[in-house]
């Protein structure tokens, strides 16, 4: 984040203002990746005044970066018309996509519309491992064509790579690929439970093994001896600070118009058809539960040595069963990184050597 | 001297955020923020009144300056504004194809 931005985004926390809100337009999708945590049935998706209404209401509220995602946003018909409506109320507009359906006239519209930049998930610079994952043959060479469209028109393009067994092997493949293409290209090892709960996709999730490998590429991470040394004891600072942006500049609205503290934190505020965005945003008592949360209130965290640098999800944790436990994807990426374990492994570790041990009876004893 | 007109350039992202206003630049995605006379400038720039206007009637009418120096200080911002793409200067008035369809809030 720039500084300029760094500053404002404080200024918008101190006057409680949403900054940025991401906007799934549709759960429904052309492909079907593996890991894709989303239930791909439209079961009532806000209309086309619906969503117009909710962006008046956004704008009114304060938002400046908007992000619309999905699902994939290109198989709303009126795709093109939204997008045209918050451009003209000057949100700040950026994309997520698997980009098979932009074609030079699309990418030419994206261009036109102003829109800042667009997000595209790519899994492998290889297509028999990319289509494995969002299992529709040919999606790879839809979705790099479909980069060229854009890079063409003069978007900015970044590639999200996310990282799985599966094609834990291929990131320096699709950054080669990223930097042939001229785009940016994020990594991300996080794989999220369904929203229903459901938690089978984690089992697809980067082995410890794989992590490690990634935690110590230069190439990515730079300085690999900082990046992977045991942490600073944490400061007073550091208690007193916020778990992350959820809920406090940034928030999340679903197709059907519930409103959510992060699209990775499902935990139901209140709906915009039936409410006002910015009466939940101010006042749902769940959102300000959420917002109350300052390091020191975490269980088991204050006393763990990764606090200052873990880069716990609360949303996750949620999931977990707890906003304010730890969640353990990213206890296990800390201790991956450093070697430690966190508190909470070894509060577990504890726990299951309690169900194990095995005392030995008096009766034999004496025998 | 001849009059200039100023517009909005429809490709910037903008937001008020307590008065004070966020731009984005198209080009870039360079962040700006305006103080109150610029932002107050921002708002007015339709493409429709020229720039002696704007200022005559939206800031020395708020603000204690010599008309002279407000002008020519909104001359000079507007072209560094317009350097950045993110307004448009032109000596007749501008289209609103052309410049942002809606004022920011």
């Amino acid at each position: 984040m720039s500084g300029l931005m760094e500053e404002m985004t404080n200024k918008a926390l101190a006057r409680n203002i949403p900054m940025s809100v991401q906007v799934d337009l549709t759960y429904r999708c052309n492909e079907r990746c593996v890991h894709c945590y989303l239930d791909h049935d439209d079961h009532g998706e806000m209309t086309t005044a619906e969503i117009k209404h909710l962006l008046d209401e956004l704008a009114e509220a304060g938002v400046f970066i908007l992000t619309f995602s999905g699902g994939e946003i290109f198989v709303r018909k009126d795709f093109f018309e939204l997008l045209e409506y918050a451009r003209r109320l000057t949100f700040c507009v950026k994309l997520k996509t698997n980009a098979v359906l932009i074609r030079e006239h699309e990418a030419a519209r994206i261009r036109d519309l102003g829109v800042e930049s667009v997000q595209i998930s790519i899994y492998s610079h290889r297509p028999e491992v990319h289509d494995a994952i969002t299992l529709v043959p040919g999606s790879l060479k839809r979705s790099l064509e479909g980069i060229r469209f854009l890079k063409s028109q003069g978007m900015k393009v970044v590639i999200a790579n996310v990282l799985m067994t599966g094609n834990m092997q291929d990131y320096p493949g699709v950054r080669a690929l990223a930097a042939e293409l001229g785009v940016g290209c994020t990594l991300d090892p996080t794989v999220t439970p369904m929203m229903d709960g459901n938690r089978s996709t984690l089992q697809l999730g980067a082995d410890p093994a794989t992590l490690r490998q990634v935690f110590r590429d230069s190439s990515l991470i730079g300085d690999v001896d900082e990046f992977c040394a045991i942490p600073a004891a944490p400061d007073e600072g550091t208690m007193e600070s916020l778990p992350c942006s959820a809920g406090h500049t940034a928030c999340y609205v679903s197709p059907y118009g519930e409103v959510f503290p992060c699209v990775q934190f499902p935990l139901p505020t209140g709906n915009v058809r039936r409410q006002r965005f910015i009466d939940i945003w101010r006042h749902s008592d769940r959102m300000n539960d959420v917002r109350s949360i300052r390091v020191k209130d975490l269980t088991t965290c204050p006393e763990c040595t990764h606090v200052a640098h873990c880069t716990r999800c609360p949303g996750l944790a949620y999931m977990e069963g707890n906003m304010r436990g730890p969640s353990s994807q990213d206890c296990e990426k800390s201790f991956v990184r450093t070697g430690v374990p966190s508190a909470n492994m070894l509060s577990k570790q504890r726990k299951a050597a309690n169900l194990v041990q095995i005392q030995t009876m008096p009766a034999l004893a004496t025998a | 001297m001849s009059r200039i007109y100023v517009a909005r350039n429809p490709k910037v992202a903008a937001r008020s955020l307590d008065g004070e206003m966020m731009i984005m630049s198209g080009r870039d995605s360079t962040l700006f923020t305006l103080n109150q006379t610029a932002t107050i400038l921002w708002q007015e720039a339709d493409g429709t009144r020229p720039l002696d206007e704007i200022v005559t009637r939206r800031i020395c009418s708020e603000f204690d300056v010599d008309p002279a120096t407000a002008l020519r200080d909104a001359e000079d911002l507007a072209r560094e504004l317009e350097g950045h793409e993110i307004m448009q200067i032109s000596e007749a008035p501008i289209s609103p194809q052309r410049s942002a369809a809606g004022g920011s809030r």
